[in-house]
């Protein structure tokens, strides 16, 4: 077994809203995540997916606030580290941020190498110009990118060839873990391809070591990752191989949510989707219990009570009060009607 | 397939090209089509392909540089408002941004009221109201939560039903649903299309999807019409064009989709 790159554990942060109410979008998560591995995160939206991203990197500006937990990189506590330890030493060099819609961040009177430049001049200020820009090329040609985009606007590039030059640019000091929200959900298929295809060849040739891959798009995340987790309500309810979330899933969301994979396959016409009723809870009163005990067709009584901890069955993480036969029984019965 | 064979609109060899002299952009070029009635047609391209300028051409928004669109047997009229009007009382649309497809200094009580009017009907208050309740029950939204609140304080799947609320009530002959569901999430999606469907079955009403998804078109539609480069590459029945593609492009755009029963070719 190798080594945690990054660990987190106990980690919960919150909104504070203007009316002072606190929103806990990520409330107690823990994961390790291998060297090498990918990790693919999936859930509705206003499950604090994007929350949990934003919370791995360390910087909290309001309304969001840190609460408790703790996120290891390679063994170092980044939560211990000051402000300015955590811009020179941890961001873009030890784990990368790319959030929703990053291709729109680049400033459009800027060339793409001058975003670079600025980059190096903080973290590697021994460079000269041409060095950067020898680097920069090199590094856009090993992934297939077109080293002429170093001389171009923003606004020249389409969406697709965008996203994937915020990624190069993101991942230039090598960062050892590269959180991706959403990288792919405002592209077209084609283009959607080419950046797994960049993030699949980052990994290959180990400019970066681990990858968290957010996106509601499971037929994706299914190719592209090696463990699956689903998060609901700010809580992780269930972990496991890509394979085994897929196919065999347990809890009762993952279910739900795995029936509402739409792909151009065989079948699949007529097929009924499965829709989940209602919408996720407000976080700022967290029901007791199961937290997706209004929304499951198979809540019982105890399952609005007291809280719900997560249980581990053949490797398998899930958070049901119920056993994985029980439930499999369930599915079976509503398929039948 | 369509539960009757009546042409609803036509296209004959519509060409709009953008920009003069040498910037000239053809974005759409000599496609034809024909809709029914009660017809639910996907077009399907990537981005730049010309499917929004097709579409915008067919609602009306507009003016195409060749050819002729025909509406119900005979080449429609838009030259003055009154005409316009009239022509969308049976075509409406549904557009990609939720968030900027509403007034946000209406109110969803005004919005609402807006169909309503538009259809030219004069109610007393009581059958006003209950239309509006029954149009967002349809949706399952609450019309008493929401009649007094500005659209930005909606959630996009929100926004999004409320617009198919806008369409249950003005029943339209003719839905245009421009990426619909790509800016929710999958499980809102399988909800929108779930009312969508069910729309459909009241009203007899043809839906015209424009999207990249090509699960979504197979899951959807009659018919698939395949666009690149503002051509028409393929078209036909559902099942033909996605499982047995015959086009060079339409084999690569469905080789580009992950699948989950099948190798995903990243080579």
């Amino acid at each position: 077994m190798s080594e945690n790159i990054l660990e987190v554990k106990g980690l919960k942060t919150y909104y504070k809203t203007r009316l002072r109410e606190n929103v806990y979008a990520v409330d107690g998560v823990d994961f390790a995540l291998e060297e090498g591995k990918t990790l693919g995160i999936a859930g509705e939206s206003g499950c604090g997916k994007s929350t949990l991203a934003l919370s791995l990197m360390g910087f909290y500006f309001p309304p969001l606030h840190y609460n408790s937990g703790s996120i290891s990189i390679n063994g170092t506590d980044i939560m211990k580290l000051t402000k300015e330890q955590l811009r020179t030493q941890v961001s873009g060099r030890e784990i990368a941020y790319i959030p929703q819609a990053a291709m729109n961040a680049l400033n459009p009177t800027m060339k793409i190498i001058r975003f670079i430049e600025d980059i190096m001049k903080e973290h590697r200020p021994e460079l000269t110009k041409q060095q950067v820009w020898q680097m920069a090329s090199e590094r856009f040609e090993t992934l297939n990118l077109s080293p002429k985009v170093l001389n171009s606007y923003p606004n020249e590039l389409s969406g697709g060839m965008k996203q994937r030059t915020v990624i190069a640019i993101s991942t230039i000091l090598n960062p050892k873990v590269l959180i991706a929200d959403e990288p792919t959900s405002a592209l077209d298929v084609t283009s959607q391809k080419a950046v797994i295809k960049l993030l699949k060849n980052l990994l290959e040739k180990k400019f970066i070591k681990s990858l968290v891959f957010i996106t509601h798009e499971l037929p994706l995340l299914y190719h592209v990752t090696d463990e699956i987790v689903v998060m609901y309500a700010g809580e992780f309810v269930e972990r496991g191989t890509a394979e085994q979330m897929i196919f065999d899933p347990v809890h009762p969301y993952t279910k739900k949510l795995m029936g509402s994979i739409l792909v151009p396959e065989e079948g699949m016409k007529g097929q009924k989707l499965a829709a989940i009723p209602g919408a996720p809870p407000n976080l700022k009163k967290v029901p007791a219990g199961c937290r997706f005990a209004d929304r499951c067709s198979f809540a019982r009584d105890e399952c609005r009570e007291g809280k719900v901890e997560i249980k581990v069955v053949d490797g398998r993480l899930y958070r049901c009060l119920f056993d994985t036969e029980t439930l499999k029984e369930w599915y079976e019965n509503e398929q039948q009607q | 397939m369509s539960s009757s064979n009546n042409v609803l609109i036509s296209g004959k060899h519509i060409t709009k090209v953008f920009g003069y002299g040498n910037h000239k952009t053809t974005a759409v070029n000599d496609v034809s089509f024909d809709l029914h009635e009660g017809e639910i047609v996907s077009i399907v391209g990537e981005s730049g392909s010309g499917k929004t300028t097709l579409a915008k051409m067919i609602m009306g928004l507009l003016k195409e540089t060749s050819g002729t669109i025909e509406y119900k047997g005979k080449p429609r009229q838009l030259r003055n408002h009154a005409a316009r009007k009239k022509y969308w009382k049976d075509i409406q649309a549904i557009f990609q941004d939720p968030f900027s497809s509403f007034n946000l200094f209406y109110k969803v009580e005004k919005l609402l009221m807006d169909c309503i009017k538009l259809q030219g009907l004069k109610l007393p208050r009581e059958e006003q109201v209950q239309k509006m309740k029954d149009a967002c029950s349809f949706v399952n939204l609450k019309y008493e939560e929401l009649f007094n609140k500005y659209p930005f304080e909606l959630s996009g799947g929100q926004m999004q039903r409320l617009m198919i609320a806008r369409i249950f009530m003005l029943h339209p002959k003719v839905l245009i649903a421009d990426e619909p569901t790509s800016m929710v999430d999958a499980c809102s999606r399988s909800t929108i299309l779930d009312m969508l469907m069910k729309l459909r079955q009241e009203n007899n009403m043809t839906i015209i999807f424009i999207t990249h998804d090509v699960g979504l078109s197979y899951y959807v539609s009659d018919t698939i019409y395949i666009m690149e480069k503002g051509k028409i590459v393929e078209s036909g029945i559902a099942e033909e064009v996605i499982l047995n593609p015959q086009h060079k492009y339409t084999k690569q755009l469905i080789e580009d989709v992950p699948k989950i029963h099948s190798e995903w070719n990243l080579a």
